[in-house]
């Protein structure tokens, strides 16, 4: 399969990009790990006049915490940065558990995070990844900086809420009051297949209490499933048998799935409730039946 | 006129957007003129005629066309051949010397890891990148590896056997 013609730029500096992307007047396309852009190109989905590779910008490949805990993730760390990172293993297991999750090995060699997240792809792991962490996005474009959060930014499927000269730059995750705990769980036929189900869970713990909860949905639905309503139940419990019940079961109620040759509707949304619970019980110092 | 058809209003060379890329293929510089919508898979195949390196699905699923890219496996099918400029690439080709076999293909000989072949370079890229990383893979950590490359012939058996007697070869040149 061969892409439409396009021209091809490769900008040194960020506001190069932007320079370009503004002169491209939404005809322009940014270019990150390529692993969603370059199928849709080559099938024809997208035809952009122009493309603007930003792989040879320098300073975006850091994963860094600060010392308030929150979390910065730069436009070009690949999905293996993050499978590799010892420190997102021990301080942010939602994202630990689903990027080694994401595609396939060889693609996660490529495939950047923030590219993933811009993508908003209905089956996207780290879209549902930054809504149920409830992450904002640092977007430039011509007229400076801004923040978009992770809930306004996913308007639908492959739809997000830059403007066609803005670039994302930055993922920020929010430090935890406490302890951030929580799991990424997905199901698929094989590795790299679109997930039958996949769900997010981020905890924000103090010892055994809740301080804050985040759920989000992917392949369960039209685009990426904010679920995060469904956490108040939680704010301030404890996790046991019976406020896990009741999230799991709140949480699949957002389900939005439809009957497919990956299975029923049905049975999606019994495996997004499971899923929770199976996550929140592996975090819940408790006993649970 | 020379042939069947002959194009009487071609598009300007100049409306084609040209690009001179110097690409590194298996330790030799290698420079040509691209469009940049041509593909790093077409340009390795039909540029430089290094075939050994497949197109499979074309979709970036089976990893046939998994070449490595500054020393990381990548579909090669997924990235523009413009993108490669000033960079690495390391294909089947490059594994073997004059003389002699890399372990991985031996391992592939000696453990019969293939049946039609179509798959093999793409399995040896990526299972040499794990092999660079890991020296002492388990037969999981292998499976996991190797997840990004389909195979339809073998059931994936001799092919983790065939990794598997490559590391212990090289486990035993390193000694």
């Amino acid at each position: 399969m061969y892409p439409s013609r396009f021209n091809y730029e490769s900008p040194k500096t960020i506001a190069e990009a932007i320079k370009l992307l503004d002169a491209g007047n939404g005809e322009a396309k940014i270019l990150a790990g390529g692993q969603s852009l370059i199928p849709m190109i080559k099938l024809r989905f997208a035809f952009p006049e122009q493309i603007v590779d930003i792989n040879n910008i320098p300073g975006l490949d850091y994963i860094r915490f600060d010392a308030d805990g929150s979390l910065h993730i730069g436009a070009l760390v690949r999905h293996e940065h993050l499978e590799k990172s010892v420190e997102i293993s021990m301080r942010q297991p939602t994202i630990a558990a689903a990027a080694p999750l994401v595609s396939d090995p060889i693609v996660r060699t490529r495939g950047t995070f923030v590219g993933s997240v811009c993508h908003a792809d209905p089956q996207g792991d780290w879209a549902a990844t930054m809504i149920a962490l409830k992450g904002h996005l640092v977007v430039q474009g011509p007229k400076g900086t801004r923040t978009i959060a992770m809930k306004d930014f996913v308007l639908g499927p492959y739809a997000n809420s830059l403007n066609y000269n803005e670039i994302a730059i930055e993922a920020v995750i929010p430090a935890p009051k406490g302890v951030a705990r929580g799991g990424y769980l997905k199901l698929e036929r094989r590795v790299g297949d679109f997930a039958t189900a996949s769900v997010a869970v981020a905890l924000d713990m103090s010892g055994d209490t809740v301080l804050g909860a985040g759920f989000a949905l992917a392949g369960v639905g039209g685009k990426t499933i904010d679920a995060n309503d469904a956490a108040s139940v939680l704010i301030g419990q404890k996790l046991t048998d019976a406020t896990i019940a009741k999230v799991a079961a709140l949480v699949a109620a957002k389900a939005e799935p439809r009957t497919d040759h990956r299975g029923s509707a049905e049975y999606k949304r019994h495996i997004v409730e499971i899923f929770v619970k199976r996550i929140l019980v592996a975090n819940s110092t408790q006993k649970v039946a | 006129m020379s042939s069947l058809y002959e194009e009487i209003n071609a598009p300007l060379a100049s409306d084609i957007p040209i690009r001179r890329v110097t690409i590194n293929v298996n330790g030799e510089a290698r420079t040509a003129n691209v469009e940049p919508r041509l593909l790093l898979a077409h340009l390795l195949r039909q540029g430089f005629k290094l075939t050994g390196t497949h197109s499979g699905c074309d979709t970036t699923s089976c990893g046939a066309c998994t070449v490595l890219f500054d020393g990381r496996p990548i579909k090669s099918c997924t990235m523009f051949a413009v993108q490669a400029d000033g960079h690495d690439v390391q294909t089947v080709e490059g594994l073997a010397s004059a003389s002699e076999l890399h372990p991985l293909q031996e391992g592939f000989k000696q453990e019969h890891a293939l049946q039609c072949g179509f798959c093999t370079p793409g399995m040896m890229m990526a299972a040499k990148a794990l092999l660079e990383e890991n020296l002492n893979p388990t037969e999981d950590e292998i499976r996991w590896a190797l997840s990004g490359n389909l195979c339809r012939c073998t059931g994936y058996q001799n092919i983790v056997k065939a990794v598997l007697w490559a590391a212990e070869k090289m486990r035993a040149e390193l000694n």
